[in-house]
């Protein structure tokens, strides 16, 4: 099983500078899980402790096939081989 | 130093105007590399808001996939502070997130909706810490189609 995670530049500090790596997973969490196995401290980037245990950082956009994975179920969302998942930080500010 | 066409630069500050009092946003493209703002996208600021912006992700999504296809960046990402000067906020030091390109901010504060000079400023962020750089306007550059070879 391999999905292809494409990383925006700003965390490309954690991939050795690599646009897009490969990680497993049936689900967003455990995709992130694995990722973190091969690149320690991308997890922290992506996610924060929330009231109701893990959730998404709020300024990180993460989409599954071009579907963003807040209207999918969040970190919960099901993920299956050959899917691509995109990482990109939110364009925002005051 | 930004150095960025009249054109694009009157588009920008256009945009800034015409949404204010809510801020405006929008980037402009430009081959991986070359430093060079070629392509102003206008994006809709979701927050819709006075004092904030985001774009929104699936329009994010669009924009970063076409930038992608055509083997560019995004050199400018712009928007615009409506009751307050051309400076970084906090918010926008924080949210910074594309190392590599130039934030440019606008002013509206003085003239809203209407005719007259805006403040307009470039500022790299990079790791919390913002260094404003010098504008340079340059005149449009010509065409490809008409271009001499």
């Amino acid at each position: 099983m391999a999905i292809e995670v494409r990383i925006p530049t700003i965390l490309r500090t954690y991939t050795g500078g690599e646009k897009a790596v490969t990680a497993d997973g049936a689900s967003l969490s455990a995709l992130i899980d694995d990722l973190e196995t091969n690149h320690p401290g991308i997890k922290e980037r992506l996610v924060e402790d929330s009231d109701s245990g893990t959730d998404l950082r709020r300024f990180v956009n993460v989409y599954v096939n071009d579907e963003d994975v807040r209207f999918i179920g969040g970190l919960e969302a099901e993920i299956s081989d050959g899917d691509q998942v995109v990482v990109l930080p939110a364009v925002a500010g005051g | 130093m930004l150095s960025i066409d009249q054109e694009t630069y009157d588009a920008i500050v256009a945009h800034a105007k015409r949404d204010h009092p809510d801020e405006a946003c929008g980037v402009v493209a430009g081959p991986v590399g070359s430093d060079r703002p070629e392509r102003m996208v206008e994006m809709v600021n979701a927050a819709g808001s006075p004092t904030f912006y985001e774009v929104d992700s699936l329009e994010l999504l669009a924009l970063y996939k076409d930038m992608d296809a055509r083997d560019e960046e995004p050199v400018v990402i712009y928007h615009s502070h409506t009751a307050t000067e051309a400076y970084p906020s906090r918010t926008d030091i924080g949210l910074a997130s594309e190392p590599n390109a130039h934030y440019v901010l606008v002013s509206t504060r003085e003239h809203g909706n209407n005719e007259g000079p805006v403040e307009f400023r470039s500022y790299r962020i990079q790791d919390g810490e913002v260094t404003e750089e010098e504008v340079a306007v340059v005149p449009a550059p010509a065409p490809q189609s008409v271009r001499r070879t």
